[in-house]
């Protein structure tokens, strides 16, 4: 007769974490950051059509790493709810609190429950309110647990890292080429050598309270992407020139103000996506 | 309706499936489809409110719609500030003439159906293939409409393709028609057509459109009981919807009742409105 392995509850769930973890780590990161007017959704994605970040509903999207079929299949059901809260009830009773409880309790049963492997996937949920201060956003993580994060959330691959560098640039109030700029610049500090991410390797989209639409979600298309990136460059070359040539100033960059120049330069406050644009404005 | 006590999504949230709402409703919540409902044998047609004339005409670059505002039930006027022209999505739109509880009920549905496959898929559906939803919604009605709970809605929008306005008519049953330059329906329709008829011409400006239209409800309202006029007293005036590249834009207020203003101004003088210039 075989007697089955005891494993304590404390190692189950650590292998479970472990797994789920290593799962997470392997993709790309993703960041969300609050600016000015709303909340700005950069991911590296390399893949124009599986998406990492999308929209839920009227003022709230979603964002994951991790495995795409498991945040897909999350993002489906999230939309299902929201839709279906929204038609039963009424628009403006579709709250992020609720979607994030759903996706958290779904999440922890799932990673506590012996029969599933654990969902190896970190997802946001961001809602934009009608300042600044009332935006929300929510990052759940594959065991359930939830974390209600103001200012920035960066999740997927290295987050540490990528997290470290937007902490130590981002301001509240941000504008938008500036936020989209950092986040950019983020994203490429992910290892021990910088990598400049091009515009086709990101995926951006934003949560826009001065939309003039119902949904305030939108994507950046590549076009406007580019431009901005592009405007903002010539500034940051410069910053870098003057870097190079004080090694004080960057040995002390942490602190120094002049660091936070590439951040928000002074042609950063071009509108992002001017309504005007009709191309631009159509629904996601 | 079933959400989950436990707070979790309930499991047929995550049940991979089509990306139609409609669909997901008739298998997760059947109840909150309209036309599942049992009404017994009653004959419904003077007992609920009824919405009446809707019409729509295209000109370069998009489509106006415009519906009356009077509710009637039999005799008696149920509403008179009621709107029956809504946007479907950004870039269509779509009116209901019928039972009034049924059509409001029906186009909320469509304009979740049509958000719900645009933000499961990422892409939009195609003018044809939102009508054909449409047509799909008003089936399910079938059964209601026997009982004098008939929804009638006209659909139109702008079409990328064609870079053009389109118009598609149902019947109860749920066919589907388009409509080549203008269209009208409900119980002030037949005078409403009759005046496009004579003043629709295919090169009209936006504002023109929007002119002539609001001429066809005049002519309605003049000879069907049903069909509600410009309120002058109380300043309610049609309301207008115009779809073009830029997306679906409800006609404010003011622009509205400017154009009534002018036209009503010229009944003064001519009650029957313009006259051909031509007989041949």
């Amino acid at each position: 007769m075989s007697v089955p392995f005891y494993v304590s509850p404390e190692q189950l769930m650590r292998d479970r974490a472990d797994f789920a973890r290593k799962g997470i780590a392997k993709g790309r990161s993703a960041i969300a950051l609050q600016y000015a007017d709303g909340i700005l959704f950069v991911a590296e994605n390399r893949s124009p059509a599986l998406h990492k970040v999308a929209e839920i509903y009227d003022k709230m999207a979603f964002a994951a790493v991790g495995r795409y079929n498991e945040f897909e299949n999350l993002r489906i059901a999230g939309v299902r709810l929201a839709d279906m809260r929204g038609y039963s009830y009424d628009r403006r009773d579709v709250t992020g609190r609720a979607l994030a409880n759903a996706y958290a309790q779904t999440l922890g049963a799932i990673f506590s429950s012996g029969g599933e492997k654990p969902l190896e996937v970190e997802i946001l949920v961001a809602e934009i309110g009608g300042s600044a201060a009332e935006d929300q956003i929510y990052r759940l993580t594959y065991d359930g647990s939830i974390a209600d994060v103001r200012g920035y959330a960066v999740m997927g691959g290295p987050a540490e890292q990528v997290a470290d560098y937007v902490g130590e640039h981002y301001q509240e109030g941000i504008s938008l080429a500036g936020a989209l700029r950092l986040a950019v610049d983020a994203l490429g500090h992910d290892g021990t050598e910088v990598r400049q991410l091009t515009s086709d390797q990101i995926e951006v989209a934003v949560l826009d309270r001065t939309r003039t639409q119902v949904r305030k979600f939108k994507r950046i298309s590549v076009e406007t992407l580019e431009r901005i990136l592009s405007e903002s460059r010539p500034a940051e070359d410069a910053t870098e020139e003057s870097k190079d040539s004080t090694p004080a100033e960057e040995a002390s960059a942490t602190s120094a103000p002049a660091d936070d120049a590439p951040v928000a330069p002074a042609a950063d406050d071009v509108p992002i996506a001017p309504p005007e644009e009709p191309d631009d404005d159509r629904p996601l | 309706m079933t959400f989950d006590a436990s707070g979790r999504l309930p499991e047929a949230f995550l049940i991979p499936g089509g990306s139609s709402f409609m669909d997901f409703l008739a298998g997760h919540a059947p109840d909150l489809l309209p036309g599942r409902r049992s009404l017994g044998s009653a004959d419904f047609s003077h007992d609920v409110p009824h919405g009446t004339t809707i019409v729509a005409a295209t000109f370069p670059g998009g489509v106006v719609m415009a519906g009356d505002r009077r509710a009637t039930m039999g005799n008696i006027i149920a509403q008179r500030d009621i709107e029956k022209v809504f946007p479907a999505d950004e870039y269509s739109a779509v009116a209901f003439a019928g039972s009034a509880g049924f059509g409001i009920e029906m186009v909320r549905l469509f304009q979740v159906e049509l958000e719900h496959y645009e933000k499961l898929e990422g892409a939009t559906l195609s003018l044809d293939g939102k009508s054909n939803r449409l047509s799909a919604l008003i089936r399910g009605n079938l059964a209601m409409a026997m009982q004098g709970l008939a929804v009638v809605p006209l659909f139109a929008g702008y079409d990328e393709d064609i870079k053009g306005g389109r118009i598609f008519s149902y019947d109860p049953t749920g066919g589907r028609y388009e409509e080549t330059h203008f269209h009208s329906v409900g119980s002030g329709s037949l005078f409403a057509r009759g005046a496009l008829k004579k003043l629709y011409r295919e090169d009209l400006s936006a504002t023109d459109c929007v002119t002539v239209v609001i001429q066809s409800l005049i002519d309605a309202a003049d000879d069907d009981s049903a069909t509600g006029g410009p309120d002058m007293l109380r300043r309610i005036f049609p309301v207008v919807g115009v779809v073009t590249a830029d997306g679906y834009q409800r006609l404010p207020e003011d622009e509205v009742a400017a154009i009534v203003d002018s036209v009503w101004a010229e009944r003064h003088q001519r009650p029957d409105g313009p006259a051909s210039a031509s007989l041949t």
